[in-house]
């Protein structure tokens, strides 16, 4: 098995990469629609894990409210058509630069907390967020109930009304999206981000401006996830303020951290195991949360790296648990 | 007189949040965990408070309001056991592994306690039967005081009055006071960490369970989403206190019941929960000790 693996991995990644690129084509097609929605939210879940695996993978910034920014852009998209009637294509871009913005407005004054506490702030920020859109602000976000009636997206003159053309986008989306997050990982601000989740303040003691990297951190990430929730803007059609609840932001935290922190196929499998088998066990949805709470329990004695971690971090996380190195235990963190 | 009748409204509710934020605050003392299982655990107190009332109903022809009182015990116990099974199985075996683990487990554990809940009593709203409830009240400075009210006054203030003085006077709570500080040198003076943290999972949702009853039987009806509000608001109060710090906790619970009511009364009910959320990102950013915490909030 090992031997396999390790053949596996020595093999040109472009090969595997590329197979995997034809089976995410081909896959819809022998199935019927129901089928090619579930894989259309798999995708779009995958991509929500990856935007936040920016924020709480790479810079390690717990954020517990993600879902107020898919939230947010999927209510961008909406408003934008529903009372200006700009095509919903054309509000994509609008709807990262909001939930961009917001990201930036919401975080900026919370960036000197740690740990928990800006676990605690992030919460309290997503459902803020969800009551502002519950209360119906000035009356145009539709209450409770949401808005309804938004256009579908429309390209080269063809409405995209079946699931599999809004699969195709998703799948399109989701390739810009390893492709940016793995550019951005290896970037300098990458390795900087990498530098301030491990010892703040040895990052910020060689000139690494701490504030402005968790920052972007916090604005791309956001930035993504509104994308995201345009996309379910367009192909839904009727958005309510459930998108931004506390449920879902722990489900795309437990995507990100179930799967593998830090890790891009590791977002994959965490978004099969919280999103798509919950879709496809149907009747056992009444238990579908204790199940999932029965996992999240297990996983962290079991597996705490996560089911597909990135090598980095199964390493930290188990030389941290089983064999401390003597030579950190002197200097090693406490407290 | 709508300001003393706000007024008496808010403490009540504060008092709410005081016995649930206890659990929340000293979890955090001696774990550094925030127990996100805790407003579930409230939500079970109001369950097996429900189950037992009714079975003592099904015993006895004629029922009673002082039936509550040997349901509030089994509240206690059962959820109290509750509590220290949840430790024992969920958060013991990460004791060591940093502090994202622990916190995806205590969620976890509270996404098992409200899919146990939904299942077994389902998921339309719950009410507590009538033979039980307390009607009759009085009238004071024109505003309306319920008998209820002050029975939950009472209890509340003398929870929190036993449970201070345990924790400052009794050895145990001494020990308590010492984990708190620091778990190495606690078992270096001989202090049985394991036992007092058990202890402290004895005792948080204990009186998380039996405000849970308590909340159910104000309000009379419930479901098994009330946990997780709840649950985050006293959080809330235990954060404006300064978490860790138990009188910092009966602050913070009463203030924010206070400020909450009069909010709803004065500006708008809706926005009520904005309000809460609100007071706890401003008393993060500019005073993230809370009002009685003395500890820096973060360690480098």
């Amino acid at each position: 098995m090992r031997n396999l693996l390790s053949r596996f991995r020595s093999t040109n990644p472009l090969y595997w990469q590329g197979a995997l690129l034809v089976l995410a084509i081909l896959a819809p097609l022998p199935l019927g629609d129901y089928y090619r929605s579930v894989l259309w939210r798999t995708g779009l879940y995958a991509m929500l894990g990856l935007s936040l695996n920016i924020i709480v993978g790479y810079a390690g910034l717990f954020q517990l409210g993600h879902a107020a920014f898919y939230g947010v852009g999927a209510y961008t998209a909406g408003m934008l058509n529903i009372y200006f009637n700009i095509p919903l294509l054309l509000t994509l871009p609008l709807s990262v630069v909001v939930a961009a913005l917001l990201g930036y407005l919401l975080t900026r004054p919370i960036l000197h907390l740690r740990g928990d506490y800006l676990c605690i702030v992030t919460i309290a920020f997503g459902e803020v967020v969800r009551l502002v859109l519950v209360n119906n602000i000035f009356g145009i976000t539709g209450g409770a109930n949401g808005l309804s009636g938004i256009d579908r997206p429309v390209l080269f003159g063809l409405t995209l009304r079946e699931p599999i053309y809004h699969y195709y986008i998703v799948v399109i989306f989701l390739i810009v999206t390893i492709f940016a997050t793995q550019r951005l990982q290896e970037s300098r601000l990458g390795r900087a981000w990498k530098y301030v989740r491990e010892d703040e303040v040895a990052a910020e003691a060689m000139g690494i401006d701490t504030t402005r990297v968790k920052l972007l951190a916090f604005v791309l990430g956001s930035g993504w996830a509104g994308l995201a929730g345009a996309l379910y803007a367009g192909k839904i059609t009727v958005i309510s303020p459930d998108q931004a609840k506390f449920m879902e932001s722990v489900i795309l935290f437990c995507i990100v951290v179930l799967g593998g922190t830090g890790s891009i196929p590791g977002a994959f499998v965490g978004t099969l195991g919280m999103v798509t088998l919950p879709e496809l066990s149907r009747p056992l949805k009444a238990w579908r949360d204790g199940w999932l709470g029965l996992a999240m329990v297990t996983m962290m004695i079991a597996r705490p790296e996560g089911l597909w971690p990135s090598r980095h971090f199964r390493r930290e996380i188990r030389s941290e648990q089983e064999a401390p190195d003597p030579s950190l235990a002197v200097t090693g963190r406490s407290g | 007189m709508q300001f003393l009748q706000q007024m008496i409204n808010g403490v009540t509710i504060g008092a709410f949040y005081v016995l649930v934020a206890l659990g929340y605050t000293m979890v955090y003392g001696v774990l550094k965990l925030i127990n996100f299982a805790h407003g579930d655990l409230f939500m079970w107190g109001a369950y097996i408070g429900l189950t037992t009332l009714t079975g003592l109903l099904g015993l006895v022809a004629q029922g009673s309001a002082w039936f509550a009182i040997p349901a509030i015990i089994v509240v206690m116990l059962v959820v109290a056991l509750v509590g220290v099974l949840v430790e024992r199985i969920a958060y013991r075996p990460l004791r060591e592994a940093g502090r994202l683990a622990p916190v995806i487990s205590a969620l976890g554990v509270a996404f098992i306690l409200q899919s146990l809940a939904r299942n077994i009593y389902g998921a339309s709203y719950k009410t507590y039967p009538k033979e039980v409830a307390l009607g009759g009240g009085f009238t004071f400075g024109g505003a309306r005081v319920s008998l209820m009210q002050v029975i939950v006054l009472l209890v509340s203030f003398l929870l929190m009055a036993v449970l201070y003085l345990f924790v400052q006077r009794t050895r145990i709570g001494t020990a308590m006071r010492a984990v708190s500080l620091n778990h190495d040198v606690s078992r270096l003076m001989g202090i049985d960490v394991d036992r007092i943290i058990a202890i402290v999972f004895l005792i948080g949702p204990g009186l998380g369970g039996v405000a849970g009853m308590i909340v159910a039987l104000y309000y009379g009806s419930f479901d098994f989403t009330v946990g997780w509000v709840f649950g985050l608001k006293a959080f809330i109060a235990a954060i404006l206190g300064g978490i860790g710090n138990i009188p910092g906790a009966m602050l913070g619970g009463m203030l924010l019941g206070i400020v909450e009511t009069l909010g709803a009364g004065y500006l708008s009910p809706q926005w009520k929960d904005v309000i809460a959320y609100l007071i706890l990102i401003l008393i993060l950013i500019f005073r993230p000790t809370g009002l009685l915490g003395e500890r820096v909030a973060e360690k480098v």
